[in-house]
């Protein structure tokens, strides 16, 4: 059963398997330094649709769909699909997922989306609640920045600290104790607003949300950084992983050479034009099934603390002059099951 | 020649001067675009923008502050001729061609082409 | 729990430290070159309109009726956009940026219908333009003919 340790932790006794995973990125996610690692790349970014919207759902079924397929699954062997996105109302994840007929939960945690999602399915099959669980989200660069900023054709100029939405989805299947990698706790962040108001530096809005999550559960867990291979935020970018190694260290935890950033790993940042980094929900979904899941599954990294960030803001807040929210959801993710080595 | 080299370095001052706005202030595209053109209007009713005209051609009527100038200009003349009700119609009618030819090539251009992405 | 809480100016500050600042060695220079080339456009096509004996009035305006066509036709083909990324300020305030900020959400918004889609759009941004400039001038007609300063 799961147990609760500390005020914010709960230990997932049975540790739930990711059984299956899949990530689909289009052409500059391919183009970038884990460019071999997704599953499917579409070179259209519009994915052969009419619209962004419609390109980001088929995006975001496609990554369940191959994730089914990957794990040897049908569509009926889920009992649960958590999944959400950036678009108003949550319409990718509504529209992607409409013909599965799997029982859907619908998520809104901006881009820490994957982590929620993961730890609610963990928390399901941990909890008996479901054989399978499911989670899944997308990002797509242009239905993003119509919603949020300008239209693409604008001729507007990036300020250094922005981040260019990731155009990806990612899905991973949690199911019961198998074979790597193994969920074996989850942290639920809170909402965390040091005042940030600049929708072009996000990274600083999300960070503190990640710093409090990530300083909580290692005092809930008597762990330190050291325990961990990896470290892994969401998409936090270069100005946001700064300021959480800051932040952390302020609070006596030293991520020095542990900590990485799906946002910084997906772009080459010297040279693709992204400016601080990968944002969006597609961002940590994208990196965390591909590249890093396999990596624990082969025994490459052993012990990964995943904390997908998210800012919690729309764009009516910020006309009208609010700061911008951050969450941090932590899912601990392990080549041993609990109780193992 | 000298006309060309005037309305480089004036237009080129007006434009840098948005940049220094951009970089320095925060100020959104739209509100520095709104600020230029309203700009534009005090500086035309002070007297002040005509002078920029004579002496920089193009490089004080392409950028939105010659707009904004414009629009000012149209205003006294309306009134000239029509009196109260050109307080009104003078700025618009003055703008018209500039504001139709926006509204016009802008849809057209719109119905024609594709939007695409960014890459 | 000994440690401090940071508090949110200490944060701002520690915010700007980590943000890398615009490069303004470079965007207002090129800004500068690339607006005064639009303007020496304007220039030229001044010239030519009224060589071909038009007026000088109606010349201005057939220079930012050109303009306009132009910039419509470059965002159409989706090169103003890519020029403005280095330009900034230079394709934004000349009257070709104000026209970009019509065509572009009226064609980025075709996708939601050409009456409320296309149409309400074209006026997203250059709507508040139209708006302030217009009250602006209204204003000033208004102490104009007031005290008879026309």
């Amino acid at each position: 059963m799961p147990a609760r340790i500390g005020k914010y932790t709960t230990r997932l006794d049975r540790s739930p398997s990711v059984v299956s995973f899949a990530s689909v990125v289009s052409k500059k996610e391919s183009e970038g330094p884990l460019g071999a690692c997704f599953d499917v790349v579409n070179q259209d970014t519009a994915f052969g649709e009419k619209t962004w919207e419609k390109a980001e759902s088929r995006m975001q079924e496609t990554a369940v769909q191959k994730a089914l397929e990957k794990g040897g699954l049908s569509a009926g062997d889920i009992d649960y699909i958590f999944a959400g996105d950036l678009l108003n109302q949550c319409i990718s994840s509504t529209y992607g997922i409409r013909a599965t007929g799997i029982p859907f939960f619908g998520l809104f945690g901006a881009c820490s989306t994957m982590a929620e999602g993961l730890a609610l399915s963990g928390l399901f099959v941990e909890g008996k609640l479901a054989e399978r669980a499911m989670a899944a989200t997308s990002s797509h660069f242009c239905s993003a920045e119509r919603q949020f900023r300008f239209p693409l054709e604008y001729g507007g100029q990036r300020t250094p600290t922005s981040q260019w939405t990731v155009t990806g989805a990612g899905a991973a299947i949690v199911g019961e104790k198998g074979q790597p990698p193994y969920l074996r706790h989850v942290c639920i962040g809170t909402i965390e607003d040091m005042g940030v108001t600049d929708m072009n530096n996000m990274g600083a809005a999300m960070a503190p949300a990640a710093a409090a999550t990530f300083s909580r559960f290692f005092e809930d867990t008597h762990t330190s950084p050291e325990n961990y291979d990896l470290i892994l935020t969401g998409d936090l970018g270069k100005v946001g992983s700064e300021l959480l190694g800051k932040l952390l260290r302020e609070k006596g935890y030293n991520l020095e050479g542990r900590h990485n950033d799906c946002g910084l790993m997906i772009y080459d940042l010297e040279h693709q034009d992204v400016g601080a980094g990968g944002s969006g929900c597609g961002c940590s979904a994208s990196v965390l099934c591909s590249a890093i899941l396999t990596r624990i599954r082969e025994g490459a990294l052993r012990e990964v603390l995943f904390a997908a960030t998210g800012a919690l803001m729309s764009p009516t807040s910020v006309q009208q002059g609010e700061s911008i929210p951050g969450i941090a959801h932590l899912v601990h993710i392990s080549s041993q099951p609990e109780g193992g080595c | 020649m000298e006309m060309y080299l005037k309305a480089f370095l004036i237009g080129g001052l007006i434009c840098a001067v948005g940049q220094v706005l951009i970089d320095y202030t925060g100020l959104t595209p739209a509100r520095i675009l709104v600020s230029f053109v309203v700009a534009g209007v005090a500086l035309g009713a002070l007297g002040l923008y005509q002078p920029l005209i004579d002496f920089a051609g193009a490089g004080a009527t392409v950028p939105l502050t010659g707009f904004g100038a414009l629009l000012a200009k149209g205003t006294v003349e309306a009134i000239r001729e029509d009196g109260m009700l050109g307080i009104l119609s003078g700025g618009l009618s003055a703008a018209g061609a500039g504001i139709g030819a926006a509204v016009v090539f802008g849809f057209l251009t719109a119905l024609i082409f594709k939007p695409g992405d960014k890459m | 729990m000994a440690q401090k809480k940071i508090t949110q100016q200490a944060y701002q500050e520690m915010t700007k430290q980590a943000s890398p600042p615009t490069r303004s060695y470079l965007t207002i220079p090129t800004a500068f070159a690339v607006g005064g080339l639009i303007c020496v456009l304007g220039q030229a096509l001044l010239g030519i309109y009224q060589s071909m004996g038009l007026e000088k009035d109606a010349a201005g305006t057939a220079v930012s009726v050109t303009l306009v066509f132009l910039s419509a036709l470059f965002t159409g083909l989706k090169l103003y956009d890519k020029l403005a990324k280095y330009a900034g300020a230079g394709t934004l305030v000349p009257i070709t940026g104000f026209a970009n900020a019509m065509v572009s959400p009226a064609l980025e918004f075709k996708s939601e219908g050409l009456v409320l889609g296309l149409g309400a759009k074209l006026f997203t941004i250059a709507g508040p333009v139209i708006v302030y400039g217009v009250s602006a001038a209204a204003l000033y007609g208004v102490i104009a003919y007031l005290f008879g300063l026309y």
